[in-house]
C-alpha cells in the first residue's frame, strides 16, 4: 500500500517542490521562491489559459446539471422499462472513449460547420458531463419523492410550490455532487478539448500540452500545481458532502 | 345524516389489470368508515381516487353533491395520513405541520397557534423543533396525523396509518383515533387489512375484494351476518361449510341435518347448494350422544382467556374448530350443538363470470 502510495504521489510531489524551485532546474534544488508563481501571473497566455479553463468548467457543469436534473425528471415519469434502456445508453458515453467522443464532437462541429473555438468546447463539455449528473441525481428520485410530492398536493400546495419546497430538496445533495463532479471532470478534460477547440484558444491542459513541444518551463509545475490543488479541493468538498449524506441516510434508518 | 362523499360505478385499471369493478360507495357526514380487504382488493385505488391522485376509468366523484371527478388533489378538502407518513424530511416537526397552513398564506402568528394546537391534539405537545428523524414510529404517525387534521378537512383519508406500529402501539393508537375522530368531529375513510382494526373503530365496514364491493354494513352485521364464505372467513375465524338445502329452514352439511332460521323465504329454497358459516363460539359441547353430531377433539390450544380446539367430526372428513371456555383433553369423544339462528346460511360467491355480466347489464 505504501509502495502504491508513493508511486502515485511522489511524482505530484516532486512537482509541487520543484514549482518552488529557485533555479529552473529539475534536479537542483536552488532554494525556496515564488517567482515561476510571479511568472504565471504575468504571462497573458497562461492566465487566458487559467480563465477558459475555469469558466469554461463552471459554465459546462451549470448547463450539465440543469439538463441532467430535468432528464431525470423527465424519466422519472416513464414507465420502468424505458427508463432502464434510457439509464443504459446513459452510461456509454462515460465507457466510451476520450479520443472517440472528442472525434466524433470534432467531426459534427465540422458537419454542421460550427467555427470551433470556446464555444464548441463549452457544449463539447457541458455534453459529456450530462451523464454524470444523471448518475448522481438519478438515485435520489424513487417512490419515497413521489410520496412526499403526493403528500405536498394533498395539503394544498399548487405542483410549482411542491417541486421548489419538497422535491428540489430532496435532490439537492445529488444536483451538487453532479455538479462538482462535471466541475472536476471538465477541469481534467484533456483529449476532447484538444479535438473540440479551434486555434488561439488554450486551456489549462492544451496550453501545457503545447508547451512541451517548445520545452518546460517551471511556472508550467506552477500551473500544475494549482490545478492539482483545486482538484483535490473539489474532491474533499463531494467526499464530506457524501459522508455527510450517509450519515443523515444511516440514522433516518435506525430512527 | 348527510351524505358527503359518493362513488358511482367507479371502474379503473393499470394497463391490463382491471382494479376497480364498479365500486358504488356513500360515506356520510361524520361517519367512520373503513374500507376493508385483503392487498390487491383494490382499496388503495379506492382511496387514491377519492384523495384525487388517481382518475377513474369510468364512474363519477361527489362531494357534498358536487362532481369533483376532475378536480386536482390540491383543490380537494381532503387531507391523507399516508401509509408511511410521508413525512418532509428536511423540515422539522413544526414546520412540516405547518406546510399547509403556508400554502393558504396565513399569517405567522395564527400558524405558530395552530401548529401547537395540532400537537396538543395529537399529545405531542412542544415538539415543534424537533427532528423528523428523531421521531420514533408512533410519533411520526402522530405528526402525519396533526399534519392532515391543521388545515381542518372535511374529509380525512387514512392509508394503513397503524400498519408499520407494533401491536401494541397499534392498540393504542386505535383507541387515540376513536377519540381524534370525535373531537374533530369529521369523516374518517380508513383502510386497513386487519379486520380487528376495522370491527373496533369503524361505524361502517365495507368489504373489498378483487375490485369488488362483497359487503357493506356495521361491524356487527359484517361479523354476525356475513353475505359469503370470503367475508366470513376474512372477519374472524369461521367454520366455513358447502352444504345443501335438504327441507325448507334444514341445511345438511356431511350427511347430518341441521335445523336452520333461513329458508325460501330468504331465498334458499331446498335442494339449493349453499355455503354455511358457523362461528367456533357459536359451536357448545354436551355430553357424547346428546347433541347434533359428534366428534374426537384432536387438538387443544389454550389462547388466553379460552382454548380453541380441533373436533373430526365422526360421519365426515370435516375437522370443527371450537372455541370453548372449558376445557376438553384430546382424544375425548364429545357431542356437539349449535342454535339454529346461529347457522349463517350463505349464497355461493359469484364468480367473475357472473359478476361481470352483472355489470354489463
Amino acid at each position: 500500500m505504501l509502495i502504491v502510495m508513493l508511486f502515485l504521489y511522489l511524482p505530484i510531489l516532486t512537482l509541487i517542490v520543484l514549482s518552488f524551485n529557485e533555479v529552473k532546474s529539475m534536479s537542483v534544488w536552488g532554494g525556496f521562491s515564488l517567482k515561476w508563481y510571479q511568472e504565471l501571473f504575468q504571462s497573458r497566455l497562461m492566465m487566458g489559459a487559467i480563465v477558459n479553463t475555469f469558466s469554461i468548467a463552471i459554465l459546462a457543469a451549470l448547463i450539465a446539471t440543469v439538463v441532467g436534473t430535468m432528464a431525470v425528471l423527465g424519466m422519472a415519469a416513464m414507465k420502468p422499462r424505458t427508463q432502464n434502456t434510457l439509464l443504459g445508453i446513459n452510461n456509454i458515453p462515460m465507457l466510451n472513449a476520450d479520443i472517440v467522443t472528442g472525434i466524433a464532437l470534432m467531426l459534427f462541429f465540422l458537419m454542421v460547420g460550427a467555427p470551433r473555438g470556446y464555444m464548441t468546447i463549452l457544449f463539447s463539455h457541458a455534453t459529456f458531463c450530462i451523464p454524470y449528473v444523471i448518475l448522481s441525481v438519478r438515485p435520489r428520485v424513487n417512490r419515497s419523492t413521489d410520496r412526499l410530492y403526493e403528500a405536498a398536493l394533498d395539503l394544498g400546495a399548487s405542483e410549482r410550490y411542491a417541486f421548489r419546497k419538497i422535491v428540489l430538496p430532496e435532490l439537492w445533495p445529488g444536483i451538487t455532487s453532479g455538479f462538482l463532479l462535471s466541475f472536476t471532470m471538465s477541469v481534467d478534460d484533456f483529449i476532447i478539448t484538444y479535438f473540440t477547440r479551434g486555434a488561439g484558444i488554450n486551456t489549462i491542459s492544451t496550453l501545457i500540452y503545447s508547451e512541451v513541444k517548445i520545452g518546460i518551463r517551471p511556472s508550467l509545475f506552477a500551473l500544475s500545481t494549482i490545478v492539482f490543488v483545486v482538484a483535490l479541493a473539489v474532491l474533499l468538498a463531494v467526499n464530506v458532502r457524501q459522508s455527510r449524506a450517509d450519515r443523515e441516510d444511516n440514522t433516518l434508518q435506525t430512527a | 345524516m348527510a351524505e358527503l362523499i359518493r362513488l358511482e360505478g367507479i371502474v379503473k385499471s393499470f394497463d391490463d389489470n382491471i382494479v376497480l369493478n364498479g365500486i358504488d360507495l356513500s360515506v356520510d357526514e361524520n361517519e367512520f368508515v373503513t374500507l376493508l380487504g385483503p392487498s390487491g382488493c383494490g382499496k388503495t385505488t379506492t382511496l387514491r381516487i377519492i384523495g384525487g391522485f388517481e382518475t377513474p376509468d369510468q364512474g363519477r366523484v361527489y362531494f357534498n353533491g358536487v362532481d369533483i371527478t376532475d378536480m386536482p388533489a390540491n383543490k380537494r378538502p381532503i387531507n391523507t395520513v399516508f401509509q408511511n407518513y410521508a413525512l418532509f424530511p428536511h423540515m422539522d416537526v413544526g414546520e412540516n405541520i405547518a406546510f399547509s397552513l403556508r400554502v393558504k398564506g396565513e399569517d405567522e402568528k395564527t400558524i405558530k397557534k395552530k401548529v401547537a394546537d395540532a400537537l396538543e391534539l395529537v399529545n405531542l405537545k412542544g415538539f415543534e423543533k424537533r427532528r423528523i428523524d428523531q421521531l420514533s414510529g408512533g410519533q411520526q404517525q402522530r405528526i402525519a396525523m396533526a399534519r392532515a387534521i391543521v388545515n381542518e378537512p372535511k374529509v380525512l383519508l387514512l392509508d394503513e396509518p397503524l400498519g408499520a406500529l407494533d401491536l401494541k402501539l397499534r392498540q393504542e393508537m386505535e383507541y387515540e383515533l376513536v377519540r381524534l375522530k370525535k373531537e374533530l368531529g369529521i369523516t374518517f375513510i380508513y383502510i386497513t387489512h386487519d379486520q380487528e382494526e376495522a370491527l373496533t373503530m369503524s361505524d361502517k365496514v365495507v368489504v373489498m375484494n378483487e375490485g369488488y364491493i362483497q359487503q357493506e354494513g356495521t361491524p356487527q352485521e359484517i361479523y354476525d351476518e356475513p353475505v359469503n364464505a370470503f367475508v366470513a372467513d376474512f372477519i374472524g375465524d369461521s367454520n366455513i361449510l358447502s352444504g345443501v338445502m335438504s327441507d325448507e329452514k334444514v341445511v345438511r352439511i356431511d350427511g347430518i341435518d341441521y335445523p336452520c332460521i333461513d329458508g325460501t323465504e330468504e331465498g334458499f329454497p331446498p335442494r339449493r347448494k349453499v355455503d354455511v358459516v358457523i362461528r367456533p363460539e357459536d359451536i357448545d359441547i354436551v355430553p357424547y350422544g346428546k347433541g347434533l353430531w359428534n366428534g374426537t377433539i384432536t387438538s387443544k390450544l389454550f389462547i388466553g382467556v379460552h382454548y380453541e380446539m380441533l373436533v373430526q367430526s365422526e360421519t365426515g372428513k370435516i375437522e370443527w374448530l371450537l372455541q370453548n371456555y372449558d376445557q376438553h383433553e384430546v382424544g375425548e369423544k364429545i357431542g356437539m350443538y349449535v342454535d339454529p339462528e346461529n347457522i349463517q346460511i350463505m349464497h355461493k360467491p359469484k364468480s367473475e363470470a357472473e359478476a361481470a355480466i352483472e355489470i354489463d347489464l
